[in-house]
């Protein structure tokens, strides 16, 4: 199933803002988390336990769980793979290849002509260079001649990364 | 400045469990009283051992997080992905003015002509174009907005 992008986001009730801003740096690593959250934020455990439920179900929170870093893992290359594919295929070339093991992430995104002519992007990571080129073949290979032109930008270096985070002023000095 | 990824010779090793929470544990975290006790009698371990397992992977950077992933748009907030042509000569200064964006999730250097590119990301959708006037006339740079039109689902991954 294609997880589309939602067009019915509503804006967040103040109880699931401050669950939200509670645990949107990690669950406290404490035998009863949720317990510490809602202790936290002034609410019972069950509401908590029951707010989080129904942000699961609707997708609000994509999962609980945890997030492994690509570079203390040894995946110290990647590169940004991008496509020119018609649009009346892209979103079954999209599924194929958010399928494939050395994605992590893929999208259809809009091109700006004539600098960007890509509208199919795949992150694809690996332990250099060289694989990471490997695996774009891959996709090069699955796409055949529906593919006019495609480019893969490697990083060079990470200038930011601080995740996402509610509850900030949208224009403050940061630590960079 | 500038973080640079470590390099690979820094790969750290990874017993077992440490393979079993990173595999296993990207998704279906349980909302319970003990969720800790329940994750820990499927990996055969005490709720103590996971917890500090856990605790070690975050704090050698091999986890870079541990909790619910929230999905911006549908919890209402904006999100895109934008691209910039910095001159060579400005990119320091401009990465500067950028960066100093509290809605700059994440900022990269790629090789290309579009040499910048970072990820807006608001607690309210509204704010994204704003927040592009904003960069524009700050940096003189020309913003290309490619804000996702499908998302396509990716399995969970970096298999250990």
């Amino acid at each position: 199933m294609p997880a589309t992008t939602s067009s019915s986001a509503t804006s967040l009730s103040e109880l699931d803002r401050r669950i939200v801003l509670a645990t949107q740096a990690g669950l406290p690593l404490d035998p009863r988390p949720f317990h510490r959250v809602a202790h936290m934020i002034g609410a019972s455990p069950e509401l908590v336990g029951a707010r989080l439920k129904a942000m699961l179900a609707s997708g609000q929170i994509r999962r609980i769980g945890v997030v492994p870093n690509h570079y203390r893992l040894g995946y110290v290359a990647n590169g940004m793979t991008v496509w020119d594919v018609p649009d009346r295929c892209v979103a079954r070339y999209g599924e194929r290849i958010g399928a494939l093991d050395f994605v992590s992430h893929c999208y259809h995104r809009p091109r700006h002509r004539p600098v960007w002519p890509y509208n199919l992007f795949a992150m694809v990571h690996g332990e250099n260079r060289t694989v990471v080129r490997e695996k774009a073949a891959v996709i090069a290979n699955m796409l055949g001649n529906d593919c006019t032109d495609h480019d893969v930008l490697f990083s060079k270096r990470i200038l930011k990364k601080t995740g996402l985070r509610l509850g900030q002023p949208q224009t403050s000095s940061s630590r960079y | 400045m500038a973080i640079r990824p470590p390099s690979g010779e820094s790969k750290p090793m990874l017993d077992e469990l440490d393979k079993r929470i990173i595999n296993e544990l990207q998704g279906g975290f349980p909302i319970c009283d003990d969720p800790f006790a329940l994750v820990a009698r499927r990996f055969d371990i005490d709720e103590q051992m996971l917890i500090s397992n856990i605790r070690r992977l975050l704090d050698l950077g091999i986890l870079s997080r541990f909790g619910p992933m929230y999905h911006a748009e549908r919890m209402g907030g904006g999100l895109t992905l934008c691209a910039m042509a910095v001159p060579d000569d400005r990119f320091e200064e401009v990465a500067q003015a950028v960066n100093q964006h509290a809605a700059v999730a994440h900022n990269y250097e790629r090789e290309h002509e579009l040499n910048m590119w970072f990820v807006l990301a608001t607690e309210d959708a509204s704010e994204i174009a704003s927040v592009i006037a904003a960069i524009e006339a700050q940096t003189g740079c020309k913003i290309y907005n490619m804000p996702k039109i499908e998302e396509f689902y990716v399995g969970l991954h970096l298999a250990v």
